[in-house]
């Protein structure tokens, strides 16, 4: 008995002494780390969930949040000069390529093996987007952290108004209901623009604009994608024509500017994210195009939240059902000056738990795990949609030079849609023209 | 020595003043030498911020350099000045810049020296009222392009307001920065508002400093007011005013904050400058080499217009 004693109080120093030591190992007194990301609701969520990792770690957690409109312009110029001013970031998916090739980020693979993190939990088109590159290859260079895509608001108070479902009813022979096509989107759209509807002009719908950074291209895809564009032939890499200019995609940019002529309210000629959020709060327009990070924030507004308002996955079109991709990947800055803390945050961040917890806090996993139970598809009314949209994302070139494409697309989608210059197939015959003089820059050799 | 009354030259005169060691170093250096000690920092300044850059740029814009990515400059020959002189779009936007340009200082000089005449005469409150509309140009240009975005804004805005008052318009139903007929207008509009301060202060400088007596003797000679405006003050003020217009083109040609922030040279490319689009090149798409061959083809045609143009000024000053 003594000697159990004796035995049991050895295990019990020994196991205290390991526990000790452990725990003095990860606890870093005094240890901090820098989180980079964009200014906006989930980055609230995200520094909540950090207080977690600073419980159980000791490392302090600090963060840098930049408005969006300078988030790209500011954070890419820190990593191309390798800055140490981030040691994590959760950087867009277009950054990705340019990052990977310029060595600006941490390569992920060896560390992922040893810690047994797999991308198999992750949803696929977030791993493709925000972890790998070359794309479609199993080089990770990113955790997915922030899923997002394009979704669509609307009042469903305006929609169950009998006189209005009425009136529809008798002009579509249709039940007025949330449109699941391109050409029902449109019905509707023109049918609440002009109404007045609680003693005011509404207007049918809120779609992307912005012509400086990628407003109207993360616009204008959602019809594209679904009318017939694609990037270039799967087939053959970087051979765009007759894919980024094919008669299916000039349409669905026609079906775009068609939406926009009838249907968007005056002065939104340059309008992004909050421009449609202010529209939609103000009771200006019966439906809007926003990005799912917003939603949360809608669902609770005291004005056109609640009961007033629904969400529906981008509309369909003849060639399919496709939505825009956003969101954004979590990265280890490769100039950092305490990269084993940054991994071990990847680590930690990685974990289902902690998944599961960011999403609870307002930030949106791309765990399946997380999207696809119950909990999270009846947690709001948006999550089916979100949950939906998660399977259907398609995302802009990730290529080192991506501003360069983007910012063509950007000029050649504005000038037709809302400068009404030329016609939509010439738009994109010149899109094609300037995207080939870029990747004959990055050294490729597109056709 | 001593006894010499000899005016002390600027060495002389320096190294009295002047510690001991440093002096007898001094004494040993011309005037020309000592002028050019005083000079040599501002030049080496100048060399520095002005000379060494533009020669830089000019160096740059011979290569297909990204300052984004790693890799070095690549000399690619007159590539970039090809696809500049050749690229519709650019030729566009210098159209759409020279638009812009004739008519701000069109307007601004009309109105300039309209207001500069009824300045010039003497009423009650006219300081207040100088004051008052010189404010405008006192703003920054981001203040002004950010405060004209609201005063334009179809659903609040006081403009569209104003104008569907006067006209029965619907105030929603146009909007003046998103519109492709009259966004141009919209830049030329808030130019206009901002800069005719300073056009008119010159041309008041110019009829404060045509003598009296000239009028008193036209008066005399019984020359009617337009005889007098025509045949005195329209060519005593046109050093001024031409002086005034060189300014204003200069500004006007390389504006950039005011329209970058009213309409960030939209809808589609209708108020895109050749200024926004350097700067798209040069600080968006990062295309190093391109930016700095458009930037050389700005500098050479605004110091090239502006040599022809000073040239005409020192005529009409002859005349």
């Amino acid at each position: 008995m003594r000697i159990n004693t004796n035995l049991s109080l050895a295990c019990a120093a020994g196991t205290l002494a390991l526990t000790l030591g452990a725990t003095s190992s990860a606890w870093a007194e005094g240890k901090s780390l820098t989180m980079c990301w964009a200014a906006w609701d989930p980055a609230n969520a995200l520094v909540e969930l950090d207080k977690d990792f600073t419980k159980e770690t000791g490392i302090e957690m600090k963060h840098e949040f930049v408005p969006w409109t300078s988030y790209a312009d500011h954070f890419i110029n820190l990593l191309n000069s390798h800055s140490s001013e981030c040691d994590l970031i959760i950087g867009d998916s277009q950054w990705l390529g340019g990052a990977a090739e310029n060595k600006w980020y941490i390569k992920l693979n060896e560390f992922f093996d040893k810690n047994k993190i797999s991308m198999d939990v992750f949803v696929p088109a977030s791993v493709l987007a925000y972890a790998e590159w070359p794309k479609g290859t199993p080089n990770y260079w990113g955790l997915p952290a922030m899923a997002d895509a394009v979704g669509w608001t609307y009042r469903k108070d305006w929609f169950a108004k009998p006189e209005l479902r009425a009136e529809f009813k008798a002009k579509y022979n249709r039940e007025l209901e949330p449109p699941k096509t391109w050409d029902e989107l449109l019905e509707v759209s023109k049918f609440f623009t002009g109404k007045e509807i609680d003693g005011k002009k509404v207007y049918g719908s809120y779609i992307f604009t912005e012509r400086g950074s990628e407003g109207i291209t993360m616009g204008v895809t959602n019809a594209m994608y679904n009318y017939g564009f694609d990037y270039m032939d799967p087939k053959e890499p970087y051979h765009m024509d007759g894919f980024v200019n094919s008669a299916g995609a000039a349409k669905g940019m026609d079906v775009y500017k068609e939406l926009f002529d009838c249907c968007q309210p005056p002065g939104l000629t340059n309008a992004y994210m909050q421009e449609g959020l202010d529209a939609f709060k103000s009771g200006q327009v019966a439906m809007q195009m926003n990005w799912y990070a917003f939603f949360p924030g809608l669902s609770k507004d005291p004005n056109v939240g609640g009961d007033k308002i629904g969400f529906f996955v981008n509309p369909a079109g003849p060639a399919g059902r496709w939505t825009q991709l956003g969101g954004q990947g979590l990265s280890v800055v490769a100039a950092s000056k305490d990269i084993e803390d940054s991994l071990l945050y990847v680590k930690w961040f990685a974990q289902p738990a902690v998944q599961q917890k960011w999403t609870d806090l307002g930030g949106a996993s791309a765990s399946v795990a997380v999207l696809e139970s119950d909990a999270f598809k009846k947690s709001a009314d948006y999550a089916p949609s979100f949950v939906e949209s998660m399977d259907i994302m398609k995302d802009f070139w990730a290529e080192p030079l991506y501003i360069p494409l983007l910012l063509d697309m950007q000029n050649r989608v504005h000038d037709y849609v809302v400068a009404n210059k030329g016609t939509s197939q010439q738009a994109l015959d010149a899109l094609v023209k300037d995207w080939k003089k870029v990747f004959k820059q990055e050294g490729k050799n597109p056709s | 020595m001593s006894g010499t009354n000899v005016t002390p030259t600027l060495v002389d005169g320096m190294a009295m003043r002047t510690a001991a060691p440093v002096a007898r170093r001094l004494r040993g250096l011309s005037d020309r030498s000592i002028a050019w000690l005083f000079i040599l920092p501002t030049m080496l300044l100048l060399l520095a911020i002005n000379i060494f850059p533009l020669i830089w740029a000019i160096r740059l814009s011979f290569t297909g350099f990204m300052a984004n990515l790693p890799a070095p400059a690549a000399f690619i020959g007159i590539d970039n000045y090809v696809d500049i002189l050749t690229d519709e779009d650019l030729w566009a936007n210098f159209q759409i810049t020279a638009h812009f340009v004739f008519w701000t200082i069109a307007l601004q000089v009309l109105i300039g020296l309209g207001l500069a005449l009824l300045i010039n005469q003497k009423f009650r409150g006219h300081s207040f009222w100088t004051t008052v509309i010189l404010l405008p140009m006192m703003l920054s240009p981001a203040v002004v392009g950010n405060f004209w975005t609201l005063l334009f804004q179809p659903q609040i805005g006081p403009f569209n307001y104003l104008i569907g008052f006067f006209t029965g318009i619907a105030p929603s139903s146009f909007t003046m920065i998103g519109s492709v007929a009259l966004a141009p207008w919209t830049v030329v509009l808030v130019n206009t508002w901002m800069w005719t301060p300073y056009v008119m202060l010159i041309c008041l400088a110019g009829l404060r400093s045509i003598p009296d007596y000239i009028y008193e003797a036209a008066e005399v000679d019984r020359a009617s007011p337009l005889r007098q405006f025509w045949s005195i003050t329209l060519p005593m003020v046109l050093p001024f005013l031409m002086l005034a217009v060189l300014f204003q083109a200069i500004q006007s040609f390389v504006m950039f904050d005011m329209v970058n922030l009213l309409t960030s040279g939209g809808p589609g490319s209708t108020t895109e400058l050749v200024s926004i689009t350097l700067k798209r090149a040069a600080f968006e798409k990062w295309e190093t080499g391109y930016a700095s061959a458009l930037a050389v083809i700005l500098f050479v045609t605004i110091f090239g217009a502006a040599n022809v143009y000073v040239r005409a000024l020192n005529w009409v000053k002859q005349q």
